[in-house]
């Protein structure tokens, strides 16, 4: 019998008031597994994100990790399961500088007061893997470039060794050069046996990077791939909804009373 | 942070084979200095220095108006003078950092006040049980408005609005019939604001212990930083900093010991708002509490805690609002159905805008207090030494107070344009 994936999903939904922006999702993350999740804009990628990240947890399903079921119901659940996540916004606290943001709900303490130096020695090392553009450490994030400020959620998401990293789409804003370093992140994560949910728009990097695809359409799951055999049009005519895959009830019979 | 002192400056430069002249090495520290700050004012962080530059036109103006504007009898009363509603200007740093207002500090510092009287003048209540009671009643209080702000979601400006007429309410009640209460001139409060260690020692020692911590701490700082091969000052730069303070702190130890020596008011002050900084800016807690202010959302997904942070904050601000208020009783020596009145509340907030503490959230420390309290304070004793009409003074801090507002709203554009590029 195989491994039980690191985290799945069966039948999860999710409303906002009246409108249910997430039906019967079902989704596997395996270790040293990189899984796209596609979708249109306005699919619920990211809303599904930030449901296993318990900061938008789920009305119905059920979550499992390694097999067990667990509940996500705050950031701090996820957090302590070992899912760390780059949101699409980032989430940054612009008035702390780029250290405070890393450390932010689990900074290093000595005496009792927060260590700065060994948080910024930490942070130097890690953003000095990262990028080659290694942002001030000690200006507040407002002050930083678009690049860098991805740079830096992506840096924090890393920091407590995490097994499962969910990447709202971490490339978007981002120049060749700084994409190219994220998406060899990535690669890097897969082979130390981490599971990683890579949201994109840019099918080549998925085709390139992930081992399998998810697509979400309209708040509903709308096929799995195996990107390295599937070829690259049934995934983007499954994106754009020229094909349903999404196992229909047939219509109850007493729809024709 | 603004005033992060461990910020990364370049390293030193290897040092050169003549050594300098020490002329020559303050004018290169007061150079880098220039630099950084050139770097922070670009990045739209203004900082204190506005507050500074104003404190210095104040004193100017009024020292050529009237010479004992500067003398040591006026510039001691001063001090103490600043300490009572200071108090309650540090409390709502605190709250200010969330990006909220506190509209409730002036009623509960008379409310604390007012209980503390009726225990112990009315009812024989030991001074230091009375007082604890009075100072917790402002912790209760606080902590209630604090617990519904965190609950209910409702602008912290709201519930404190109705906290402001309730503890009013709760204040009068207290007092019942006795329309003023005079407190015992020789007690234990009213020794907070009267008492003078007249002993020299005590304020050059006050001096001295300050400049010390702070220059022993930046050497421990610097030389485990530098062990660990990080970026740090140099040697020049942490003595040339430390110089300056230790001038501030030496030239006001000589003048307060030409009058009646270091006010304990002062004392107590002075160390509430240095401890309440290195909480605020070196405690997981004050992490917290900045954090709030950079942005509600990002605080919930990094885990942290907003409702009890939320809490702490206003339990925080009615504590020192209800010290502040047993100072400025202390001053008077009585407490009356007037105490805590609305312009209390302003100039407070005023004192800690105009020394730097962002209205938006999530920039500004304790310090910022004292610098706005000194700011309003020197107004006011400079309308009184010359005669001028209370209108005037209170038309003159308000023009300050709108000066802050704009450079502090400015100085935010700013840093979100230097983001953007
Ligand atoms: N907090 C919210 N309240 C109401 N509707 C929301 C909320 N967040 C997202 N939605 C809706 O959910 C849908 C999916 O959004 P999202 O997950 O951001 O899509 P994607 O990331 O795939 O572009 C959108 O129609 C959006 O309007
Ligand atoms: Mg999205």
């Amino acid at each position: 019998m195989p491994a039980p994936p690191l985290l799945a999903l069966h039948g999860v939904c999710k409303r906002f008031g009246v409108v249910e922006v997430l039906t019967d999702i079902e989704l596997e993350i395996r270790a040293g597994q990189v899984v796209a999740l596609l979708g249109d804009t306005g699919a619920g990628k990211s809303t599904l994100v930030k449901l296993i990240s318990g900061v938008a947890p789920a009305d119905k399903g059920v979550i499992e990790w390694e097999g067990g079921t667990v509940q996500i119901r705050r950031p701090h659940d996820a957090r302590d399961l070992g899912i760390a996540t780059v949101y699409q916004d980032l989430a940054l606290c612009g008035n702390l500088d780029v250290v405070g943001n890393l450390f932010l709900g689990r900074e290093i303490r000595r005496f009792g007061f927060l260590d700065e130096m060994e948080m910024e020695r930490r942070t130097r090392h890690l953003l000095e893997r990262l990028t080659k553009d290694v942002p001030d450490l000690r200006a507040r994030v407002v002050s930083l470039s678009g690049d860098q400020r991805q740079t830096v959620a992506l840096a924090r998401s890393l920091l407590g060794d995490p097994r499962v990293l969910l990447l709202d789409e971490p490339t978007a804003a981002l120049g060749i050069d700084q994409a190219n370093e994220v998406l060899d992140l990535v690669d890097e994560l897969r082979d130390r046996g981490k599971g990683v949910l890579l949201i994109s728009h840019n099918l080549g990097d998925v085709k390139a990077l992930a081992d399998r695809a998810a697509v979400l359409r309209l708040g509903r799951n709308n096929g799995f791939f195996d990107v390295n055999t599937a070829p690259q049009e049934t995934i983007l005519s499954s994106i754009t909804g020229a094909t349903e895959n999404v196992p229909r009830r047939t219509a109850a019979p007493d729809a024709g009373w | 942070m603004a005033d992060n002192d461990t910020r990364a400056e370049p390293a030193a430069p290897p040092s050169e084979a003549r050594r300098p002249r020490p002329g020559q090495a303050v004018a290169r520290a007061a150079e880098s200095w220039v630099a950084a700050f050139r770097r922070r004012l670009g990045a739209g962080e203004v900082g204190k220095l506005p507050a500074v530059l104003v404190l210095a036109a104040v004193w100017i103006t009024f020292q050529s108006l009237n010479e004992n504007f500067l003398s040591p009898r006026n510039l001691s009363n001063l001090s103490v003078d600043i300490v009572g509603t200071g108090l309650i200007a540090v409390g709502l740093v605190f709250v200010l950092l969330l990006g909220e207002l506190d509209l409730s500090v002036g009623s509960i510092s008379a409310l604390a006040a007012a209980v503390f009287a009726v225990l112990n003048v009315n009812n024989g209540v030991p001074e230091w049980l009375a007082l604890i009671i009075g100072v917790l009643a402002g912790t209760v209080a606080g902590t209630v408005q604090g617990f519904s702000f965190a609950r209910t979601r409702v602008p912290a400006f709201v519930v404190t609005l109705a906290g402001l007429l309730t503890w009013n309410g709760l204040m009068l009640y207290v007092l019942g019939t006795s329309a003023t209460v005079n407190l015992d001139e020789n007690g234990l409060v009213a020794k907070l604001t009267s008492h003078y260690f007249t002993n020299d020692a005590a304020a050059y020692g006050l001096a001295a212990v300050g400049v010390g911590l702070v220059f022993l701490m930046s050497c421990l700082d610097r030389r485990r930083r530098k062990a660990a091969d990080m970026p740090h000052r140099s040697l020049r730069e942490t003595a040339v900093r430390t110089g300056g303070l230790a001038v501030i702190a030496f030239a006001s130890a000589y003048l307060l010991n030409r009058f009646q020596g270091l006010p304990l008011a002062l004392l107590i002050f002075l160390v509430v708002v240095a401890v309440l900084d290195v909480i605020l800016r070196r405690t997981h807690y004050g992490r917290q509490v900045y954090a709030l202010g950079g942005g509600v959302e990002a605080a919930r997904r990094a885990s942290l805690s907003v409702a009890r942070v939320r809490t702490a904050v206003l339990a925080v601000s009615g504590t020192m609002a209800a010290i502040g208020g047993l100072f400025l009783a202390s001053r008077i020596t009585s407490v009356s159905q007037g105490s805590g009145s609305s312009i209390l509340l302003l100039n407070a907030i005023a004192a800690a805008v105009i020394g730097g503490t962002s209205l938006f959230g999530g920039r500004g420390t304790t310090w910022s207090a004292v610098l706005g309290m000194l700011v309003i304070q020197s107004i006011a004793s400079g309308m009184a030494i010359t005669d001028t009409p209370a209108a005037v003074q209170f038309m003159i801090t308000g023009g300050v107070l709108f000066a802050a507002v704009v450079i502090d709203s400015l100085s935010r554009r700013s840093q979100e344009a230097h983001g953007r590029a």
